[in-house]
């Protein structure tokens, strides 16, 4: 019985909440990868694009609703988000039109394009707030919990509970879904071989006959894909709030760096390792060490919580050390 | 030549002395980052008092303001420097309604207001630093110092028959200086104190800070944070596995937003912020809605007043240089005097210039105790019911 409330204690506190959380942070990643691999340049703006596909997503739901459409217990952003994703990507492929086109034919140097990203960043990071503002917003609808803390316990009958929310297992499915769709698409389709190739080597994949505009436009659409419904389910989860996306790039970032930029698997294994090494590493174990039978009057906490982004960073320097090029062989920084 | 330059010079000195001028007046405001939800109504709080001053014509021989706003961001500090810089040399203030979180305040007042002599006056920085600071009579808060509201939440929590808290705080000198002055009031009155963690602001997830704090347990936990910010993500997150039920909410976290978001799941959370009751604060929240804002949102009755302190203190000092007039501000915010609300800006102009002694009790009941800070009247409240009650005041 105290094995099982340790356990159950250790799932509800950091298994299940890391879990979400690094899935969230996985599909981030894998757009920031995509782009990273193909068009060759850190893209600043992906937080931002998270955010403005985010708040499309939003104003396509409350019309739904305004509609009467519902879900039952699933959100209906759900139902809004491809047609997020449509807008996004068309506000997206307009930036590469406008901006990064006219670099990328310069055959400018990387830092030049992740410069322009900047400049897109801040533009996006404002116009988000203009269309749907700086307050937090929730736009989850339907049921919040699969199971409830009071539910759990009573019929398990453990002094522990757990909470399973709907958006938890959403984002892992969703997740799932999404990477296991892309790396079918990446591994099987002619245009992702032609993805794959050209990200590979561009001067042959233009010789054999690749066109490299529709390349870039279906990198963008898939980033885009990628980031609006990482965004989505993670306003989901939490709540939109313009700002927080902007702060949740560094993880990404960490988590792409991490699994090895450019590799997709690497950026999903990278977003994992950073949500649990933040949420792990700075657990109190006093708790599940009590149902375990080790009594003690500290917190058996190995580091306080303000360490957590410094672990994830910590990793990021040791992998960056020992493997340049990522846990699973990326491109060198 | 020489002596020409020298004439004009000496010329502009006495307009700039006697005659109508148009000053400037900086507002220094967090417009985006953390706080960027409060920030409008603390903008529109402090303009109000400025054109209520400019419209009357009273000021110093008829002198116009002009508000200059500076965004200062609330969590960088470097960036609130070169904002307030710009304020002070580019623009050429003669005051400061800001800054408007304690770090950033702390920042932008020792490398720039105490240099370059600018009369500061914050309306929301709270931190018990910026009272020991060196601040050589500069800078002003219309807002109460944390150590104060340590110890009435202290009271309360006690008071409610709760012995074992875990404090967790927003990661800034607001946040740090709140739960240091909680926790030892508290220990010092008998109560246990299982675990004090940080939580940063605008993170994307707080599971590590909740479970942190839910395996040191505690009869409630004390959220010394921000309503729109890892404050509620703090609150979710313990709601959601739920690691604690009862919620102690100070200042930052106690408004509208935290009663409609979580609704009736705060049945049995309370807290306290600083607020005056009575005439003041009606008068103002009645100008501000004929203004086209809330005048209840947080600070916003504390940025009217710190505007119209320092547009005061020039009148009594007869003149806008902030060297001058920095003597003046603690003497028209307190007694004796005529009391002056809001709204009564122009009558207190006039009782300044014919002598007479004001007593500014404004939107807040300001009252300044040294050094140069409100004393503050706190506003008991809980969320039965899912909405924001008033119980009482201490």
């Amino acid at each position: 019985m105290d094995v099982l409330n340790a356990l159950v204690a250790l799932s509800n506190f950091v298994i299940i909440p890391a879990a979400a959380y690094g899935a969230q942070l996985a599909l981030g990643a894998l757009g920031v990868t995509l782009i990273y691999g193909i068009l060759r340049f850190s893209n600043f703006a992906h937080g931002d694009t998270m955010a403005f596909g985010t708040a499309l997503v939003i104003l396509v739901t409350w019309g739904l609703q305004a509609l009467g459409i519902s879900l039952g217990p699933l959100p209906v952003a759900l139902l809004a988000l491809p047609i997020g994703i449509a807008l996004c990507s068309v506000f997206v492929l307009g930036t590469d039109r406008a901006v990064y086109r006219f670099y990328r034919r310069k055959r400018s140097e990387p830092i030049i394009l992740v410069m322009a990203s900047v400049g897109v960043m801040f533009i996006m990071n404002g116009l988000t707030r203009l269309v749907i503002g700086v307050d937090e917003i929730r736009f989850d609808d339907g049921a919040r919990f699969l199971v409830t803390v009071q539910q759990f316990k009573a019929w398990t009958g453990l002094t522990e509970g757990l909470a399973l929310r709907v958006s938890q297992v959403l984002t892992l499915v969703i997740t799932a879904l999404a990477c296991w769709a892309l790396f079918r698409f990446l591994n099987r389709s002619r245009a992702g071989k032609a993805m794959r190739a050209y990200s590979d080597n561009e001067d042959l994949a233009l010789l054999s006959g690749i066109d490299p505009e529709r390349i870039v436009r279906l990198t963008w659409i898939i980033a885009t894909a990628l980031a609006v419904t990482a965004g989505t389910l993670y306003g989901l989860d939490k709540s939109f709030k313009a700002f927080n996306y902007f702060q949740i790039l560094l993880p990404i970032f960490a988590a792409s760096i991490v699994g090895g930029l450019g590799n997709p698997l690497g950026a999903v294994a990278g977003g994992f390792i950073v949500a649990f090494s933040e949420v792990a590493v700075t657990y109190p174990w006093k708790k599940v060490a009590g149902y375990l039978g080790i009594q003690s009057d500290g917190l058996l906490q190995l580091l306080s919580t303000e360490y957590k982004f410094a672990v994830s960073f910590v990793i990021l320097i040791v992998v960056l050390l020992f493997r340049p090029t990522g846990l699973f062989r990326g491109k060198s920084v | 030549m020489k002596k020409l330059l020298l004439a004009s010079a000496a010329c502009i000195g006495i307009a700039g002395a006697a005659g109508a001028e148009e000053i400037k007046m900086g507002i220094s405001l967090g417009l985006t980052g953390p706080l960027e939800s409060i920030a409008p109504a603390i903008q529109k709080g402090a303009e109000l008092a400025m054109k209520e001053v400019s419209d009357s014509g009273k000021l110093l021989d008829g002198s116009t303001i002009v508000p200059v706003v500076a965004d200062n961001t609330c969590v960088d500090a470097a960036a609130s420097v070169a904002a307030v810089e710009r304020l002070v040399t580019a623009e050429g203030v003669k005051g400061i309604m800001g800054g408007m979180c304690s770090g950033e305040t702390i920042a932008s007042l020792e490398k720039v207001g105490v240099p370059n002599g600018v009369v500061m006056i914050s309306p929301s920085a709270t931190s018990p630093a910026l009272s020991t600071i060196d601040d050589k009579g500069f800078f002003f808060r219309t807002a109460p110092s944390d150590a104060r509201q340590g110890e009435v939440m202290a009271d309360i929590v006690l008071e409610k028959g709760i012995k074992s808290v875990a404090v967790t705080y927003t990661n800034n000198d607001y946040g740090k200086g709140l739960a240091d002055s909680f926790a030892n009031s508290y220990k010092e009155k008998g109560g246990t104190v299982t675990i004090t963690a940080a939580h940063d602001d605008g993170k994307g997830d707080y599971s590590a800070e909740v479970a942190a704090l839910a395996a040191a347990g505690g009869d409630a936990l004390v959220v010394a944070g921000y309503a729109d910010q890892g404050g509620s993500g703090i609150i979710q997150g313990a709601l959601d596995t739920g690691a604690f039920s009862t919620f102690v909410l100070p200042d930052g976290m106690v408004n509208d937003t935290l009663a409609t978001k979580f609704g009736d799941q705060l049945e049995t959370s309370f807290g306290q912020n600083p607020s005056a009751e009575g005439e003041g604060h009606d008068k103002f929240a009645a100008l501000a809605t004929a203004g086209g804002f809330d005048g209840t949102s947080a600070y916003s009755g504390e940025a009217y007043d710190a505007a119209a302190l320092m547009l005061l203190a020039m009148q009594a000092a007869k003149s806008s240089d902030p060297k001058v007039y920095k003597d003046k501000v603690m003497e028209v915010a307190n007694a004796p005097g005529e009391k002056i609300y809001p709204g009564e800006l122009a009558k207190a102009l006039e009782l300044i210039a014919a002598g007479t002694d004001v007593d500014y009790v404004g939107a807040t009941s300001v009252e300044f105790v040294e050094p140069g800070e409100n004393a503050g009247v706190y506003r008991e409240v809980d969320f039965k019911g899912g909405k924001l009650n008033v119980i009482g005041f201490r």
